[in-house]
């Protein structure tokens, strides 16, 4: 037998977080799509992180 | 002496469950807002990633429900008294007015750069003055001042197609004002056919509705006027490169019907109206809704077409 009896609020207050789990995982699963779909559409992948990079530079012209 | 029990009766009943959150949202407008604007989208010259769309048409949709939102904030006083809305979170006392503000905003914002991000700023700019129009220029500013709510009010409500495009496209064409015109147009015959028989409802509100203001007879002309402005757009489209001989098909059928309703409409007056109990009005009301979903449909067909075709 539980401890604590169950309410009809805990039933409520987990529902509600159930609910607002499964939106931010929506919400990630979107936002991780949408960067799939940019990439494959040929968005900058490459992108200056402090190092020296041949690619990026843009070559001289006399 | 004091009381250690842990039984102190409080009142829990008025907390909110998950689907008082989401209607919150109108869930009920927003499937209008998703069918138009998803037409928008498609039926655009320009073809998008199937994510992309998926997530301009899923940030367009919050950014509707944010607007809702921020409505049922302001009008939780107007939602009180009338039996159609009174049961409503806010009004119900189950979610605090300050509750759907801060998620009306919190929506706002993020459905505005998520589009942005997804697709362009210039559709992310349009549907930041959507929800502005309506929450602000309507909710606010309008819909207690003037009997011309319900047009302006349809403005707002006619953005999404054009939100849509300018998610595919980046700009702004003839076809999606077009689309924006014959929601606009649609609205007022629309909502003033529910109005004609809902009238206790707008009047214990005070919400200066036309029904109220000019009076029955003056309602039902200006239905029957929308309605004669309303066909002209709905043929033009049809003429445009969205269009083709089955929307124009449709398009005619269901305009010369939606006419008939009006001028039937018109040409009554109340006792023959509560004599029936308002079912030439039902009646209109309900093809109404049906009207611009086989309109869209339409467009919808058309694309199809085309892109077998191509």
């Amino acid at each position: 037998m539980p401890l604590t009896e169950t309410h009809d609020l805990h039933r409520r207050r987990f529902g509600r977080n159930v609910g607002v789990a499964l939106c931010l995982l929506g919400f990630c699963a979107v936002v991780f799509g949408l960067t799939i779909a940019k990439i494959r559409q040929g968005s900058e992948m490459e992108a200056f992180d402090h190092a020296a990079r041949p690619s990026l530079t843009v070559e001289e012209t006399e | 002496m004091s009381d250690l029990s842990t039984q102190t009766p409080v009142d829990f009943e008025g907390e909110a469950r998950f689907g008082d959150y989401i209607a919150l949202l109108k869930p009920r407008v927003m499937s209008l807002v998703v069918f138009t604007a998803l037409v928008g989208l498609l039926v655009a010259p320009v073809p998008v990633d199937p994510m992309i769309g998926f997530t301009a048409i899923l940030f367009i949709a919050l950014g509707a429900g944010a607007s809702g939102a921020l409505n049922m904030w302001y009008d939780a006083d107007i939602d009180a008294v009338m039996r159609r809305t009174r049961s409503r979170p806010v009004p119900a006392g189950r979610v605090t007015p300050s509750e759907a503000l801060q998620i009306g905003m919190g929506l706002s914002v993020l459905s505005v750069v998520m589009l942005g991000l997804a697709t362009n700023w210039a559709a992310a700019g349009l549907l930041a003055f959507t929800i502005f129009f309506y929450a602000v220029v309507y909710t606010i500013w309008l819909k207690r001042r003037t009997p011309q709510n319900i047009v302006i009010g349809g403005a707002a409500g006619a953005f999404p197609p054009l939100v849509g495009w300018m998610a595919a496209t980046g700009g702004i064409a003839l076809e999606p004002v077009l689309m924006f015109a014959l929601i606009f147009l649609w609205t007022p015959p629309h909502f003033w056919a529910l109005a004609l028989f809902m009238k206790s409802d707008y009047d214990t509100a005070r919400v200066p509705m036309l029904t109220v203001t000019h009076g029955r007879a003056e309602t039902r002309r200006q239905v029957l006027l929308y309605t004669i402005a309303l066909m002209p757009v709905a043929i033009w489209l049809g003429f445009t490169s969205v269009g083709g001989p089955i929307y124009l098909a449709v398009a005619a059928l269901t305009n010369l019907w939606f006419l008939v309703g009006a001028w039937r409409i018109w040409r009554r007056d109340e006792t023959a109206a509560e004599a029936d109990s308002y079912a030439v009005e039902k009646r209109v009301f309900r093809f109404s809704l049906l009207y611009i979903f086989v309109h869209f449909g339409a467009l919808l067909a058309e694309a199809t077409l085309r892109a077998a075709g191509a």
